[in-house]
């Protein structure tokens, strides 16, 4: 046992400090740290800038101009990353479609997509949930048709994060009616400049249309961009949800979170003192920092059992329960916060530049959207429910 | 970072379990309990032999551990196997003595001497700092009156490290001095009893103990320094002990869950419980991590030290509390039966609570601490 980050490691973190203190734009971290909106703008400036470091794609092999980082080098630099304020880099592309086409994929489509991902001509969207496929991702029924050299699609994706600004999406499509639900499955990538691709905003609690609605009337998709096996989709699904838990506990986020909460509360004057010394308030907050205090540890011995070679299994459903319980929290603090001054609604300053004046002080303003907006957290990615009965049956074998 | 255990901590690991595996059954020790036994000479001598006391201290105090991880693999098997042994008073008592040099060390690392800490009073609730009972200087002696509540182990004990104050009010934290006294001194009696979960105690009285200048632990009205670090050692070990009596009961209930049938199938099928059972091996996982932090933080300065060891033990008794009741909610009536282990272990974790501070005394003091 030793909870010491090695010399090499240290060095790392130093490197990945220096680098973000004078690379990331100030304007970018402002807008993170105030909780307002990024821009599609935003983010290409901030992936360009982590591509021209090298340092976009933590996970893939070098050949493929990835990092090759190890689990502990990655959960450093996400870390200091979020610390610095750091935009969170778009994952689409990067860590849920790459993984699987390094896995399973056709060198031609490795060769074709991946330099797209990093040069960040291709903007990548993820079509798994449907109107009746939620937690039951297998309940896909878009359902595509081969025909000569294409496949037909028809059917409809929803929930798709940020589809509004992406042009390739990739998707679990049907290809087998009569087969198990979890076999007739496959993996097809779809440009979504093809005719009969229509996607449709959707505006959330938060007022923001963060995710859209993508409908495909007889889309013709050249078989090539079909992944792997036709019918051996779910494979690959299954294989994609476990990278896109690796960094599920989102300690990186709760740390930056809890900074900004202690901030706040100690501006704050309610009662004639800080908010920071209300004995209720400062009660949940210091359970909260508790909580997140050994989830940090928590998901070091997941990391560093990765580091390793083990592949965190049922493990990362319990970082993701607990990891989105403890940020949740401190969204709910955040917003409690800020009392009356959560209340005013106030997209114009979330989404303008310095310009736009907020109401009242300028971190209250995200305090409420950004609470609702996180409720998303314990829903995605596999709800909260599902991990407890991942957990249920690969760990207590109930 | 390595969340490993060295080599020789595992085999410490596993020799104590293969130990209490052979001599500790539950049976065995409800039959201690109910015999009135406080104490399994054999026990507690097979625990000695196999080197489990002398893990408890550092190679200068002439053992060969000491270090927080070693009271992490060491309390936790001792909680998984719901040992009422005096192996804490080693530490707490025990610990002081090999520190401010009583002389006893080798003894009590032997298991032929078991030293007990006496620091508790009926007004301090859990305040370390608050000590009424007093050291009076008269000649070339001194003088110690008062009354030692929930000392535990304490008539088990062949000698105590009393806290008296030599200066000062009450709660102050300056002129608390440390004692080693031997029990057959004149003036000392120990009253024993039995706690709730199953471990002894005593209460003891101070009545006009005169003693020489040499029973004084370290120096004069400077004790509490030492007494709070030995104080974070012990919770160090009975946080790591709840974890263990946390995995035991938590794995009594899985197994309980996959046998036990309602409504013609196993009641684990029933997702009602399936998420409970999730939900509470997250938390224990969550306490586990708050343990390797205390641990680890042992040796850090005081005021991080401090912090950690408040986190954890607010950790523990939040954690601690939902594994009693949602094991025994979960199992039913038998759950609560004093024949069946779980009953045994629910108390346990309940009454780790109770010790040096409980989950709401310590969330107090992190925020103190933390603003500090």
């Amino acid at each position: 046992m030793d909870l010491n980050f090695t010399e090499e490691e240290q060095v790392f973190r130093a490197e990945v400090r220096d680098w973000l203190k004078s690379s990331l734009p100030r304007e970018l971290s402002e807008k993170v740290r105030l909780g307002k909106r990024l821009s599609k703008a935003d983010s290409e400036l901030w992936h360009n800038l982590l591509s021209e470091r090298g340092w976009l794609a933590p996970n893939w092999p070098r050949a493929y101009g990835g990092c090759e980082w190890n689990a502990v080098q990655r959960h450093i630099f996400e870390e200091e990353a979020c610390l610095a304020h750091a935009p969170r880099s778009l994952p689409f592309g990067l860590s849920m479609l790459a993984p699987v086409l390094l896995a399973f994929g056709s060198e031609e489509q490795r060769q074709k997509f991946l330099p797209r991902i990093l040069n960040g001509q291709d903007w990548w969207c993820q079509g798994y949930s449907e109107p009746g496929a939620g937690s039951d991702l297998a309940a896909v029924k878009t359902r595509a048709v081969r025909d000569g050299d294409h496949y037909v699609v028809n059917g409809q994706k929803t929930w798709t994060t940020l589809g509004q600004h992406a042009n390739w999406i990739f998707c679990l499509v049907r290809t087998d009616p009569e087969a198990k639900k979890q076999e007739g499955i496959s993996f097809l990538l779809i440009d979504m400049d093809t005719p009969g691709v229509t996607v449709r905003p959707i505006v959330l609690i938060d007022g923001e249309p963060e995710v859209n609605e993508v409908f495909f009337d007889n889309v013709r998709v050249p078989a090539e961009n079909l992944v792997g096996d036709e019918n051996k989709g779910w494979t690959y699904a299954k294989y994609l949800l476990t990278h896109e838990r690796t960094n599920i506990a989102g300690v990186g986020f709760s740390n930056a979170l809890l900074a900004t909460l202690k901030h706040v509360a100690a501006k704050v004057q309610s009662g004639g003192r800080p908010l920071a010394e209300n004995p209720h308030f400062a009660a949940r907050m210091a359970q909260a920092e508790i909580d997140l205090m050994a989830m940090a540890t928590t998901n070091l011995r997941v990391v560093s059992a990765a580091a390793k070679g083990q592949a965190p299994g049922a493990e990362s459903s319990m970082l993701k329960v607990k990891g989105t319980v403890i940020r949740q929290e401190l969204t709910s603090l955040l917003r409690r916060a800020m009392g009356p001054d959560a209340l005013p609604f106030q997209p114009d300053f979330l989404t303008g530049g310095d310009n736009a004046d907020a109401m009242g002080p300028e971190y209250a303003a995200a305090s409420a959207p950004n609470y609702f907006n996180m409720r998303k957290l314990s829903i995605f990615g596999g709800s909260n429910e599902v991990q407890r009965t991942i957990i249920t049956k690969a760990i207590l074998g109930l | 970072m390595d969340f490993n255990l060295t080599e020789e901590r595992a085999m410490l690991r596993d020799t104590l379990q293969r130990f209490l595996a052979d001599k500790y059954s539950h049976e065995n020790r409800r039959a201690l309990i109910a015999a009135g036994t406080t104490f399994d000479a054999e026990v507690y001598a097979g625990l000695a032999e196999l080197g489990i006391l002398g893990a408890l201290f550092n190679e200068e105090q002439g053992g060969f551990g000491g270090q927080g991880f070693d009271l992490m693999v060491v309390f936790e098997e001792l909680g998984r196997a719901g040992v009422i042994e005096p192996v804490l008073p080693a530490v707490l008592a025990g610990g002081l003595i090999a520190e401010l040099g009583g002389g006893l060390a080798d003894e009590i690392m032997a298991g032929t001497h078991v030293a007990a800490l006496a620091h508790g009073e009926a007004a301090a609730h859990y305040d370390l700092n608050h000590v009424e009972a007093s050291a009076v200087t008269d000649g070339d002696a001194i003088v110690l009156q008062g009354i030692k509540t929930h000392v535990l182990h304490g008539a088990e004990a062949q000698s105590l490290v009393v806290s008296a104050r030599e200066t000062g009010d009450a709660a102050d934290t300056a002129g608390i001095s440390l004692f080693l006294v031997p029990v057959n001194t004149p003036g000392v009696t120990v009253s024993g009893h039995r706690n709730i979960d199953g471990i002894p105690a005593a209460t003891v009285t101070l009545d006009g103990v005169r003693l020489t200048a040499t029973a004084r632990l370290g120096t004069a009205g400077e004790g509490f320094a030492a007494l709070e670090a030995a104080v974070a050692r012990g919770l160090t070990a009975i946080c790591a002990e709840a974890l263990g009596a946390m995995d035991a009961a938590k794995a009594l209930t899985t197994d309980y869950l996959k046998e036990r049938k309602q409504f013609g199938t196993p009641i684990g099928k029933f997702q009602a419980l399936q998420h409970r059972m999730a939900d509470m091996l997250i938390e224990i996982e969550q306490a586990r991590s708050a343990v390797i932090n205390l641990a680890g933080n042992l040796q850090q300065p005081r005021a991080l030290r401090e912090i950690h060891v408040s986190a954890a033990k607010n950790l523990i008794g939040r954690t601690g509390a939902l594994v009693a009741e949602e094991c025994i909610q979960m199992h039913g009536g038998i759950g609560m039966t004093d024949e069946y282990a779980l009953s045994h272990f629910a108390r346990r974790l309940t009454m780790i609570d109770h010790l040096f501070g409980d989950t709401d005394y310590h969330l107090e003091r992190f925020i103190a601490l933390k603003a500090g």
